[in-house]
């Protein structure tokens, strides 16, 4: 993260928000949309991502569609313990993402797998491992999803 | 790309699909010869198993996710409300339309800890920014809204996305 972005980057970002197009040579197809070549594409893509700008570059999976689920959890954890419980938190294959927030619930975390029972068998491991409780926070209704975020 | 399928998504090819491509899509100039070749499917099939998968919505989207604060967006906020159960739903639909709100969903509160009912994340350049769009959600809400906080992530611990296994 120490690279700034140039105008390249910023508008390969931009580009690349979504719809990758099914063909045989996307990344061209991406890359002549762009002015730029194939290979300088991929190289900046493999940058962006080494130098983790960018968390990840391919499908984003909807496991509520699935037939699995996606909860939201939380728990208030005590700064002496903050980076063991968050230890024991993302070592579970089933937790997708974890932040810190500033809160006294501090920790809140997505549980997503395909199967619903899996999510929980999960949150109970973190129960069991850490003593603590997991405030789960599952959604009941759906208004908006779209993160769009401009470089 | 509707593809009428006589058997349900996803299937145990599509499944090996998606173990393949949740850590990403090989960066090589044809990702899904790459795939196919890893898969033992043609590449037509692996594009046409993406595109039914789009269709279903259990892709999303195929493209980039990128870290919040690389881009910038250094206030990422979780703001919660607590909404009169009555008009909830009514008033969640109208802040999840705001331009600024990137997810919007009802979920229950969790007693005296939790007495918030409505999440809305709300991503700035600055905590001012964000604070002048939380002011634009009080006022859709209005006298319905009883409490509400914001919640700023100050670390990003994981971010890896759906990992199934075998």
């Amino acid at each position: 993260m120490d690279t700034p972005l140039d105008a390249l980057d910023r508008a390969i970002i931009n580009a690349l928000h979504g719809g990758f197009p099914l063909c045989d040579s996307p990344y061209a197809a991406v890359a002549a949309a762009l002015g730029i070549g194939e290979a300088e594409l991929i190289r900046r893509l493999e940058r962006l991502l080494e130098t983790r700008v960018l968390t990840r570059f391919g499908p984003l999976y909807n496991a509520d569609r699935m037939g699995g689920a996606n909860v939201l959890a939380a728990m208030r954890v005590p700064d002496a313990d903050f980076e063991r419980v968050a230890d024991i938190v993302n070592a579970q294959p089933e937790i997708a993402h974890n932040y810190r927030r500033e809160h006294a619930l501090n920790l809140w975390f997505v549980g997503a797998a395909d199967t619903p029972d899996k999510v929980e068998a999960a949150f109970r491991r973190i129960e069991a491992a850490t003593g603590q409780p997991v405030y789960r926070f599952p959604k009941e209704r759906e208004f908006f999803v779209e993160l769009r975020l401009t470089a | 790309m509707n593809r009428a399928r006589e058997f349900p998504l996803p299937d145990a090819t599509d499944r090996a699909l998606i173990r393949a491509t949740q850590a990403g899509l090989p960066l090589v100039p044809q990702p899904y010869h790459a795939l196919g070749a890893q898969l033992g499917l043609a590449a037509n099939e692996v594009m046409q198993r993406l595109a039914a998968l789009l269709d279903a919505g259990i892709v999303r989207r195929i493209g980039a996710v990128p870290n919040h604060y690389a881009l910038g967006y250094t206030a990422n906020g979780m703001s919660v409300w607590d909404v009169d159960d009555a008009q909830v739903d009514a008033l969640g639909a109208a802040v999840g339309a705001l331009p600024f709100v990137s997810h919007c969903y009802r979920r229950p509160r969790a007693g005296d800890v939790w007495p918030y009912n409505l999440f809305a994340m709300v991503h700035g350049k600055s905590r001012d920014e964000v604070a002048v769009h939380l002011d634009r959600i009080a006022r859709v809400l209005g006298p319905a809204c009883r409490a509400h906080d914001v919640l700023y992530s100050s670390r990003i611990l994981k971010k890896t996305g759906l990992r199934i296994g075998d």
